[in-house]
């Protein structure tokens, strides 16, 4: 085309930076009081629960294990009767960050790829969003373990 | 030089096939809007009576065709060869959907372009003499593109205010030699254009450019301007790319803006059906093609359009590896008779 690279990758940059001041972008401060408002309904709920729990006189572990049980349960419910996804439109990371997120993002494939069966449908997807976070957020308690446990060995006082 | 070649990337047919009927099938949500009642057919489920996305779409393709070999007064087996395609892996809605017709076919890819392409090939093969009788045939469906390159729909996530909404729908159409008041002209086949956007959530952005690229060369080769067409219609820029395009051109020295529209604008009302920037998805320049365009043309209130159905040509694979969304985009004159 008679053009180097140079003048290509100059002339690509320039329309990324125009197509980015065309693009119409989400108002951030909206959003931060939409995921603050939903977000701090569901933690609300989430303590709510926990009161519960520990009134009836479960101990600490136990009414916190209730509690994120039944948050997962009401989220999947939720994702089931396709409420979750007009929850998070509106709220964002409100709905996206606490724990009913994270069962939305495993409820979802569940129902998209049952019908490619239970093995390859359910089996092999159901992990195709929340998968990452459960492979770095693993590998990252494990690399923090080690070095907690390396610090105890040199007589680190934490 | 062949006598019909003209230019570098067009065609003149010396005796112009017409486009003798089409079919066009769409879902809910495109029968809620604007051109809603003028589809053949809305379904309002979605599912066509099936069980999956993909097997919808197969069957809305299926119905398209139907559609529009029943309104030219034939039957499957008068159909010469049908080019079809549409967004899937391996363009199984295509394969899938045609089968029961039994017509010679070819499998095309060209992401949200396929309607144009097939246009064009369609009137290549009757202009050529190989068929008296071409079908041309492309689908998308909202369900099935969403699980091919973004999420489950079940899953929370905010759209950016740039994506497109994919249109549930399948439009068909059939080319031929048996006159009627609307002809293919000419064409513009568009060469990939890539201006290294990596953004597939805008994708009116990546296609501008080849949009752009095909109407400058479409005017080249013919020796036109804007003014000789009523309306310079693309497929699926939405309101993002339509605007770009209109700079693009300007640019170029031409302004398009007064003439120009988009059926990714045209199948959604921007008001009240919350698409962002517009309709997406081979089945929206088909279906808006086959139910609202042709019709203006076949009654002479316009009497040449050109018809630029425009393509992403990503797939996840590429996206995940960071490759840029080059874009594509097909010119069809479409002509009053």
């Amino acid at each position: 085309m008679g053009q180097t690279l140079e003048e290509k990758q100059k002339k690509e940059k320039a329309y990324q930076q125009y197509v980015k001041e065309k693009t119409p972008q989400h108002n951030v401060f909206a959003n931060m009081c939409k995921a603050f408002v939903v977000g701090g309904i569901i933690c609300t709920i989430g303590q709510a629960i926990l009161n519960y729990c520990e009134s009836r006189g479960m101990d600490d572990i136990q009414s916190g294990a209730w509690t994120s049980m039944m948050l997962v349960l009401l989220s999947v419910i939720l994702t089931g009767f396709n409420i979750y996804p007009g929850i998070a439109k509106w709220g964002g990371a409100g709905a996206l960050v606490p724990i009913t997120g994270f069962a939305n993002s495993v409820a979802s494939p569940a129902i998209e790829y049952k019908k490619e069966g239970q093995v390859f449908g359910i089996g092999c997807k159901i992990f195709t969003i929340a998968g990452p976070v459960i492979l770095y957020g693993i590998f990252t308690s494990w690399t923090l373990g080690l070095i907690y446990y390396l610090l105890m060995k040199v007589g680190v006082q934490l | 030089m062949s006598s019909m070649t003209r230019g570098s990337q067009s065609i003149y047919f010396g005796e112009p096939p017409y486009i003798l009927s089409s079919g066009s099938v769409v879902g809910k949500k495109e029968g809620e809007g604007p051109l809603g009642t003028q589809f053949d057919m809305v379904d309002e489920s979605n599912m066509l009576g099936e069980e999956t996305w993909e097997a919808a779409e197969s069957t809305m393709q299926k119905e398209a065709s139907l559609l529009a070999i029943g309104k030219a007064g034939l039957k499957p087996q008068d159909i010469r060869y049908l080019y079809g395609g549409d967004l899937l892996r391996q363009g199984i809605a295509t394969s899938m959907g045609v089968e029961a017709l039994q017509i010679p076919m070819f499998g095309l890819f060209g992401a949200c372009s396929t309607s144009g392409e097939a246009l064009a090939l369609s009137a290549m093969s009757v202009a050529a003499g190989y068929g008296d009788r071409i079908l041309a045939v492309t689908s998308s469906h909202f369900g099935s593109a969403e699980k091919e390159f973004r999420f489950p729909l079940g899953y929370a996530t905010q759209r950016p205010l740039s994506a497109q909404w994919t249109v549930t729908g399948s439009g068909a159409f059939v080319v031929g030699l048996d006159k009627s008041h609307i002809r293919i002209s000419g064409v513009t086949i568009g060469k990939i254009v890539d201006y290294g956007l990596k953004d597939s959530q805008n994708m009116g952005a990546c296609m501008a450019p080849a949009a752009c690229d095909t109407i400058m060369r479409n005017f080249e080769d013919f020796g036109r301007t804007g003014e000789e067409y009523d309306h310079i219609i693309t497929g699926d820029l939405g309101y993002i790319g339509s605007e770009i395009l209109h700079d693009l051109i300007k640019k170029k020295g031409n302004d398009i803006a007064d003439k120009h529209l988009d059926c990714g604008k045209l199948i959604f009302d921007q008001e009240t059906q919350d698409t962002h920037a517009g309709g997406s998805g081979c089945g929206c320049a088909a279906t808006t093609l086959a139910a609202h365009i042709l019709s203006k043309v076949e009654q002479g209130e316009w009497k040449r359009i050109l018809f630029v159905p425009t393509g992403a040509l990503m797939s996840t694979v590429s996206y995940n590896e960071g490759e840029s969304v080059p874009g594509i985009a097909h010119g069809v004159v479409i002509e009053h008779c």
